[in-house]
């Protein structure tokens, strides 16, 4: 059991390896079962890692032997394996989806699928900056591939933008990363919390502009305002499965920046304890009140739900920076919530859009489409949980975000910021849902009746917003306590580095 | 050696970002070479620079960093397969699109002239 923390890495590694192997890879169906099966595991081996971190506490695991700070751990705390869970949940529902058919539509579909979510998970559990960097890489090159999954004109031009920008920020994450190896002389995340709260005054503005780079590198991978301008475009052209994993890429982003700036930068660091919220704050809101115009005056449905995640982003990045306890138990109920639920939404476009004829997902009046309850019905179930209206999910994950403000300012900026989107949001849902189900023109529906697998993948991912609900209680202990495991740093440094801090002191 | 070693940093990096905004997918490619180049650079020194420093300990009396050579190293083989991507992508845009330019589409032919004024 001491390897498990590995499986959520391996196991999608040696799952796409093998169906690139010919027995599997030339037959669509075995792709598909082994692809799915996989994922299942994945989502086993999740849970069971995060009952073991529950019995257990923070687990850590020295790759090859070699202990930290010398060697690159992985690190397995409440946060990081709850993050886990949700990728492999995500994950199961968009590959149900992909195998539809959308896998089809071009090569290599489940590897690259596989090889992303294993990049996701590391990028989780990894405890070492460069190691983060490697595996923000390996998800990355996999998304750059999935993008123009199925070609097509739209899907270069957004692939273009999404790499070149990518590309650039990897270069401004690598320079950062050496300006704090320069001057800290490690990268672990936790002996960097150890070293920053011990720096010496002349080097304190070097760390401080890597640190803010930092925050650029993961405010772009985020979207966070001025860094936002190519997630419209480059979630709404993905093909549905892929922009459905692509809901908790941007989640990654905000993973970082609360890793980062609450253990390295956290309360203890001295005199450079939460250099980013200055920054983060206006950002954030900014990121709901562009995200909630978006919504307003998205011309189709998919760009529509791209606009959602920035609002999501934006009121997660908000909840970053305000670096509490309270705040950071808020914003991880509202990553689960919110990427389910765009991630849901992602795949009801691709089905809405395939029943309307040539007016696909523009709101514009087209055919009527086939299913219109089961569609309808589940449009409904969506657009309340997103928009946060009571009996779903987003209302608990807006009523933690807004107890989470404490400060009268801050409460005053966030409740005003979040509560006026909530209202968008409700306005821009409703007429796209009127538009797509109401605004009937031409002759009769003749598209296709959604697959039972896509049904299922969208149920699937649906569902959980009323379990989200129901388990509510357990759900919001859990994410107060992976809060107070994230922010109690000296603890977490101990467990980490112990035995190396004992030995540091003889020599 | 230091004021040198930066001046290069300096300079690549200037380089790479004016050719980043450049228009056209190639001299981007170009830029985000010059960028990385730049970057690999940058790394190696964060170990301090270092003549004569040994890499393998109890052999000489200063030392190397060893591992900003292995971060560099990461860093290159990374770098060399994204840029391998994005020239494919950028061939494929060419064929796509129907041009080179990285918005997919020219400017207007007015502004194309004031360009060119």
């Amino acid at each position: 059991m001491w390897h498990l923390i590995t499986a959520p890495v391996l196991l999608p590694m040696l799952t796409a390896l093998l169906i690139m192997l010919p027995p599997i890879h030339y037959s669509p169906m075995r792709r598909r079962w082994l692809s799915m099966v996989s994922a299942a595991i994945q989502l086993v081996l999740a849970v069971m890692l995060l009952l073991q971190v529950q019995q257990q506490g923070l687990l850590h695991y020295a790759v090859g032997n070699w202990q930290a700070p010398f060697g690159i751990i992985l690190v397995a705390d409440t946060l990081s394996v709850v993050m886990v869970c949700l990728t492999s949940f995500l994950a199961l529902g968009a590959i149900c989806y992909g195998s539809a058919g959308e896998d089809e539509k071009g090569s290599f579909f489940h590897p690259l699928f596989q090889f992303q979510i294993m990049g996701i998970n590391g990028a989780f559990l990894t405890g070492d900056l460069f190691n983060l960097f490697v595996f923000f890489e390996v998800l990355l090159i996999a998304s750059y591939a999935l993008l123009i999954h199925a070609g097509g004109k739209n899907k270069t031009k957004a692939a273009v933008h999404y790499v070149v920008l990518n590309l650039t920020g990897s270069a401004i994450f690598l320079i950062s990363l050496a300006v704090l190896y320069g001057t800290l002389g490690t990268l672990n995340i936790a002996d960097m919390a150890l070293k920053v709260a011990a720096l010496p005054a002349e080097d304190m503005m070097l760390v401080k502009a890597g640190g803010l780079m930092l925050m650029i590198v993961f405010a772009l991978k985020a979207a966070v305002l001025p860094l936002q301008f190519w997630l419209p475009a480059t979630y709404s052209s993905a093909s549905a499965p892929v922009a459905a994993l692509f809901a908790v890429m941007t989640k990654i982003g905000v993973y970082a920046l609360l890793r980062v700036y609450s253990t390295i930068f956290g309360p203890d660091a001295g005199e450079l304890s939460g250099i980013a919220a200055d920054w983060l704050l206006p950002a954030g809101l900014a990121t709901i009140a562009l995200g909630a115009v978006g919504v307003m005056a998205s011309q189709d449905f998919r760009k529509l739900v791209a606009n959602l995640v920035l609002v999501s982003v934006g009121t997660l990045v908000s909840l970053v920076a305000l670096q509490t306890e309270l705040s950071a138990a808020a914003a991880l109920y509202y990553t689960v919530h919110s990427t389910l639920v765009t991630a849901a939404l992602f795949l009801l476009a691709d089905l809405i859009a395939n029943q309307r004829g040539k007016a696909a997902d523009r709101l514009v009046s087209g055919r009527r489409v086939i299913q219109p309850v089961l569609l309808g019905f589940m449009f409904v179930l969506a657009a309340l949980t997103v928009a946060g209206l009571p009996p779903f999910s987003g209302f608990i994950g807006k009523l933690m975000l807004l107890q989470a403000a404490t400060e009268p300012t801050n409460r005053l900026l966030l409740w005003s910021f979040v509560l006026v989107s909530s209202l968008l949001v409700i306005i821009g849902l409703s007429r796209a849902g009127s538009t797509l189900f109401w605004r009937i023109s031409g002759s009769d529906a003749a598209g296709e009746k959604a697959a039972p697998l896509q049904v299922f993948s969208v149920c699937w991912l649906l569902l959980a917003s009323p379990l989200l609900v129901i388990f509510a209680g357990p759900l919001t202990e859990l994410s107060h306590q992976a809060a107070a495991q994230l922010y109690d740093t000296s603890a977490t440094i101990e467990i980490i580095l112990g035995q190396s801090v004992s030995q540091g002191e003889t020599p | 050696m230091e004021t040198l070693f930066a001046c290069c940093i300096g300079f690549l990096t200037a380089c790479g970002v004016f050719l980043m905004l450049r228009g056209r997918t190639f001299p981007v490619v170009l830029g985000l070479t010059m960028l990385s180049y730049a970057v690999n650079l940058f790394i190696f020194s964060s170990g301090r620079l270092t003549l004569r420093g040994a890499a393998v300990l109890g052999t000489a009396e200063q030392y190397a960093d060893p591992l900003p050579q292995a971060l560099v190293l990461t860093a290159i083989v990374i770098g060399f397969a994204m840029t391998a991507f994005l020239v494919i992508l950028a061939i494929r845009a060419r064929a796509d699109l129907g041009n080179d330019h990285v918005d997919g589409k020219l400017p207007d032919a007015a502004n194309m002239k004031k360009e060119s004024r």
